[in-house]
């Protein structure tokens, strides 16, 4: 029964945990918008997201859903800097709050299931 | 949580362009300084930035790099020569050596280590308030 409760919280919680992964990456292209050869990276979710919850509930990569090598890619310059820098500022930020506002949503989903399986715990 | 990790990267951005910040003041601070007595003049001080992976130790993505300063180079073009004859450091044909640098060059440098800065600070406030809706979880 215990288990259920976990399953049933499992899908967002690993979003979650992998919209911060995506986020520490994005924060790394805004820290190196000045870095000379530096390139952007970002993380493909979705691919990421298919993986870990199709991965069995007891593995270690359903537990602890971490991006993998070959999910994360790097973006093409739009322009590259003088020196060498391919970081697309505008983009970058647009990333980082799309990012932290779905990361938000699925904060919100996951607080709506902790609340209703209170409700029904409580009464 | 990996958004400790966030916090990591742009500390790291906001120490290195205060690095940045503090080599341009020292530039401008020594726009007019004139050679010493050893006939050295001040050299602009630029900083090279490099990427570092974060804390892979403790499981972080090793693609989420901070930045760090690699190094600080000096300017290697002489010093600017103007004709002051009645200047204590002139020369025997009455010039003297400034430094070499240029303000132009400082200004938009500031301008652009200011707004990287902000950046950088923008991304830690965004991580905390992530961070504190994470803390309010099942209230």
């Amino acid at each position: 029964m215990i288990d259920r409760i976990g399953d049933s919280l499992r899908f967002q919680a690993q979003a979650l945990e992998l919209r911060s992964q995506r986020q520490s990456l994005i924060a790394s292209n805004i820290a190196n918008a000045d870095t000379p050869g530096y390139r952007a990276v970002d993380a493909d979710f979705a691919s990421a997201l298919k993986r870990v919850t199709s991965a069995d509930p007891a593995s270690k990569s359903a537990t602890q859903p971490m991006l993998q090598a070959n999910e994360i890619r790097t973006l093409a310059p739009a322009e590259e800097s003088a020196d060498g820098n391919g970081v697309d500022m505008d983009v970058q930020r647009a990333n980082f709050a799309e990012n932290a506002v779905r990361y938000e949503a699925a904060l919100r989903a996951l607080n709506q299931q902790v609340k209703s399986l209170i409700t029904v715990i409580t009464g | 949580m990996s958004l400790k990790t966030v916090f990591d990267i742009a500390a790291s951005a906001a120490s290195a362009q205060n690095l940045r910040l503090n080599a341009v003041a020292s530039n401008l601070a020594n726009a007019d300084s004139a050679a010493g007595p050893d006939g050295q003049v001040y050299r602009a001080k630029q900083v090279v930035f490099q990427a570092i992976p974060v804390s892979p130790a403790s499981g972080g993505n090793p693609a989420a790099q901070g930045v760090k300063v690699a190094q600080v180079t000096e300017d290697s073009s002489p010093g600017r020569r103007v004709y002051d004859p009645r200047h204590p450091l002139a020369d025997d044909q009455g010039y003297v050596t400034l430094a070499s640098v240029n303000v132009v060059d400082e200004m938009v440098n500031m301008l652009s280590a200011s707004r990287s800065y902000q950046n950088a600070i923008e991304v830690m406030n965004t991580a905390k308030q992530l961070e504190l809706k994470a803390l309010t979880l099942g209230t």
